[in-house]
């Protein structure tokens, strides 16, 4: 081995604007703040919740509403499907390819199978919550 | 880390992943109809309280804020690095011990509900 070897001068910061696949893994990664803004979120309103009065609640649906919420709420809903859950379907089948005796089952049934199951969730969901 | 604990972080990582790909789209669209004031009659106080009183409520809504925490915390964790903050040991102690906190936190008030 030699005594100097050569390492490739390359920023730690902003390594990734080099490379257009690396931007995009790093667009990815920062859905992970909308994961946990979104559980704080929701354990913010458990604690209006546990006070066990209405006027409370209320309160903190009052505090939910407005122009602002509706831009952070819109942006984050469309980041999170294409930066996340997408994402996430898509690349499904290479994360858990399953395995049919010598064969794979095609990715494409992996992901259909997964957009299909999202919506029924989604249904579930709304359907909790009365929406629909 | 030993095997064991790997299988442990990645095995919730995944599961919160894969949660959150389901579910946070309608989560947050929850939030949109709020804010735009139409909040839906499942959240009005009287159904979201019966829902968040009853076991199935409680043990869904834990679940959603545990797996999104950790998933996050973890994500993160390796975000730091990318971003050029190479301390791990710090890094990857404050994001669990928020994550922790934040479920330790959601047990209680769904335990007061």
């Amino acid at each position: 081995m030699s005594r100097r070897p050569y390492v490739r001068p390359m920023s730690r910061t902003t390594w990734y604007m080099r490379n257009g696949r690396f931007k995009v893994y790093m667009l990815r990664e920062l859905t992970s703040l909308l994961v946990g803004f979104y559980a704080f979120l929701v354990l913010f309103g458990l604690v209006a919740l546990s006070a066990g009065s209405e006027a409370q609640w209320n309160d903190f649906l009052a505090s939910q509403q407005g122009p602002e919420m509706i831009a952070l709420h819109g942006f984050a809903l469309l980041y999170f499907l294409f930066y996340q859950t997408f994402a996430w379907f898509n690349l499904a089948p290479k994360a858990m390819p399953v395995q049919l005796g010598e064969k794979k089952l095609p990715a494409h049934f992996i992901v259909i199978a997964h957009y299909v199951a999202w919506a029924v969730v989604s249904a579930f969901i709304f359907w909790l919550a009365g929406a629909i | 880390m030993t095997i064991a604990r790997k299988a442990l972080v990645w095995g919730l990582f995944a599961a919160g992943g894969t949660l959150t790909s389901f579910v946070f789209p309608s989560l947050i669209a929850l939030f949109l109809l709020i804010a735009s004031g139409n909040t839906p009659v499942g959240l009005e106080y009287g159904q979201i309280h019966a829902f968040a009183a009853s076991w199935m409520g409680k043990a869904s809504l834990f679940g959603v804020i545990f797996l999104a925490l950790w998933h996050a915390a973890h994500r993160l964790r390796v975000a730091a690095h990318d971003l050029g903050l190479r301390v791990d040991g710090l890094v990857a102690s404050v994001l669990y011990l928020v994550a922790a906190l934040g479920s330790a936190l959601a047990v209680y008030y769904l335990v007061l509900i």
